[in-house]
């Protein structure tokens, strides 16, 4: 278990690297000079634009510039944001939460909803609920999500008028951020009515950003569960005349997951390109409109920064998922599969 | 059962004949099919179909609804946007954008991505590893953001939109065909014409790469809806086609203030994506299971 966990571990190192060099390139490919870029539009002059220079480290060779900048990224410096001056990482975290409340509530959508549809067309194969299941999985596989924000906007907050069209919580709340998960928060604050109203904000952007980890875990469950149920121990067990259920939920499902999980965990690159556009059509104020807003700035600190940190964030979560799928299936950290 | 009897005494089926068969039968991909051909057919003729210039604004018929509704008219079917611009027409134009970002695409990212995998396959060694680990980082990157930082660069427009949707694609062609040229190589039809002196360029691109042909062919038609939803995607947050191009997505952009006031504004450009987009993945859910009956349950 440690060789593989090491061998996984080895993999991140040019992965990581390769990040860097990638966000650091980029950003460099900019066009125009990044210092009268700062100056605007009034211009600059030649010394003080020198002067700038250096103290922006700009006039180093580029090797030893990449040198200079991964040695700051190691160190959590990735930069100020040009608009605010903040640090990047400090405006990172503070927006983080929200980003990771909604991508989490999603994924909890989900799998509450997949992984049943997913059971019951496998069950029910080629039956007319199981081509409906797989219809919808694909119909919301090829979803245009920030089409999809604007119909359930259209319907539910314009015309019905259930769910608010925008932003975490209501505005007459104040909510004592200690965890940032304005779930948690509001419950702890005790404020009446304040949980009440981010339930209500999160429904639709739950939905929107749900709807693709749904159609994906529906297909894959199905999938799964096909293949389990054609196993010898399923038909061992239904010979021993165990009841449907048990051999259903028990013994094909605890391996079906298997891959299901898989996918769950390679969905998180998914989930944050989702969460841009969600966060864009409902002003989610998470890192996807964070993002959004800095490339309208021109705010490449930003831009470079966040891609990096959310980049990370991936990669760390597809090593968990390795690491776990090597923990449950023991033929995958020997290399014997 | 019957079938197999039949076919005994029959011709054997060529391996087109038996692709189209197992295409025939599957009324989904026969669906997804028939679509495409449409959108096709509408991307076309356009210029004759669409009752109106795309750009052509009246301003008469601000926000008109459509012919159904009440105050609605026959004269502009799915209504007008904002300016008085007919949306049936500027949809019938759009589909020529979206089919060609859809093809062009898949032609940069498939020709780019066939290349490296090609090389990486064949010459192993450092160029492989830096080939590899360069499509592990763009496949780490949530796919969005690499895009929209590479238009942010570049600047907006369509063009670059695609450009950037190409490079976040790259790495699935890449991957296919490196591994499918692994495989390949070891076989002994390759050490045949390696011994009966092919040169390196004939290896790869006469020999293995027909073999490589049947998951590049489904990747392609399911790269062809993801190229689609991206591009739209960027045009919806401003990065893609600029208006007045009558592109799906940007014209969804131009639309957002209206969500209250004129619903059909926000409702067609949408339903066009997704229907493009869902024709293209049940044809490529179909060429899978007819190329490699491996993967069909």
């Amino acid at each position: 278990m440690l060789k593989f966990f090491l061998t996984r571990l080895g993999l991140v190192i040019p992965t990581f690297f390769g990040m860097t060099l990638l966000a650091f390139v980029l950003v460099r490919l900019v066009p125009g000079d990044p210092i009268e870029t700062l100056a605007g539009e009034r211009g600059i002059d030649a010394v003080r634009h020198a002067e700038l220079l250096h103290a922006y480290g700009l006039d180093q060779p580029l090797t030893t510039q990449y040198g200079i900048y991964i040695l700051k990224v190691l160190h959590g410096d990735l930069g100020k944001s040009i608009i605010t001056q903040a640090p990047v990482l400090q405006e990172f975290w503070a927006l983080f939460p929200a980003t990771i409340e909604l991508a989490l509530c999603a994924m909890v959508f989900a799998l509450l909803l997949g992984i049943p549809a997913g059971i019951l067309a496998a069950v029910k194969r080629n039956s007319l609920l199981d081509h409906g299941v797989m219809g919808a999985a694909l119909t919301g596989y090829s979803m245009p999500i920030f089409w999809w924000g604007l119909l359930l906007i259209l319907l539910f907050s314009v015309q019905l008028d259930w769910t608010p069209v925008s932003g975490r919580i209501a505005v007459l709340y104040f909510i004592e951020p200690r965890t940032g998960f304005l779930l948690i928060d509001s419950l702890l604050a005790d404020e009446p009515g304040a949980f009440r109203s981010v339930l209500a904000h999160l429904v639709l952007p739950t939905i929107v950003l749900g709807t693709n980890p749904l159609a994906v875990v529906a297909r894959m469950t199905r999938s799964a569960m096909l293949e389990v149920m054609g196993e010898d121990y399923i038909r061992t067990a239904r010979a021993k005349g165990l009841p449907a259920w048990r051999v259903l939920g028990v013994h094909a499902l605890r391996n079906a997951l298997i891959p299901v999980v898989t996918v769950i965990g390679l969905q998180t690159g998914v989930l944050f390109t989702g969460a841009i556009l969600t966060e864009t059509i409902f002003s989610w104020p998470g890192v996807g409109k964070w993002l959004i807003e800095a490339i309208a700035r021109r705010d490449y600190p930003v831009l470079q920064g966040g891609m990096l940190l959310l980049g990370m964030v991936v990669m760390a979560v597809n090593v968990l998922v390795d690491l776990t799928y090597g923990w449950i299936n023991p033929r995958i950290r020997t290399g014997s599969a | 059962m019957a079938a197999a009897l039949a076919s005994t005494h029959a011709t054997p089926e060529t391996p087109g004949q038996e692709f189209w068969r197992a295409l025939r039968e599957n009324r989904g991909a026969m669906l997804g099919l028939i679509t495409v051909v449409l959108i096709t057919l509408v991307a076309l003729l356009a210029p004759w179909l669409a009752p109106y210039h795309p750009h052509l604004t009246d301003n008469t018929v601000f926000l008109s609804p459509p012919a159904w509704q009440h105050g609605g008219s026959t004269a502009h079917l799915l209504g007008t946007d904002a300016i008085g611009r007919d949306i049936l027409s500027r949809l019938m134009h759009g589909a020529r954008l979206s089919l060609v970002i859809g093809l062009a695409v898949v032609a940069i990212s498939i020709v780019l991505g066939i290349a490296l995998g090609l090389l990486a396959g064949y010459v192993r060694g450092v160029f492989e590893i830096a080939v590899m680990r360069t499509m592990d980082v763009i496949l780490t990157l949530p796919s969005l953001l690499l895009a929209i930082v590479i238009v942010a660069i570049l600047g907006p427009g369509l063009v670059n939109a695609m450009l950037a949707v190409a490079v976040v694609c790259l790495p699935h062609y890449v991957r296919i065909t490196r591994a499918a040229v692994i495989a390949e190589s070891g076989k002994d039809y390759v050490m045949a014409a390696r011994l009966s002196g092919a040169g390196s360029l004939r290896l790869m691109l006469v020999e293995i790469l027909p073999n490589c042909a049947a998951p590049l062919i489904v990747q392609a038609s399911l790269g062809i809806s993801t190229a689609i939803l991206d591009a739209a995607a960027l045009g919806f947050l401003g990065l893609g086609a600029q208006p007045p191009t009558p592109e799906w997505g940007t014209m969804l952009a131009d639309a957002r203030e209206f969500v209250v006031r004129a619903w059909w504004v926000v409702t067609f450009p949408g339903l066009a994506i997704l229907l493009t987009v869902l024709a293209f993945n049940l044809l490529g859910d179909g060429l899978r299971d007819a190329l490699d009956p491996k993967l069909k349950r």
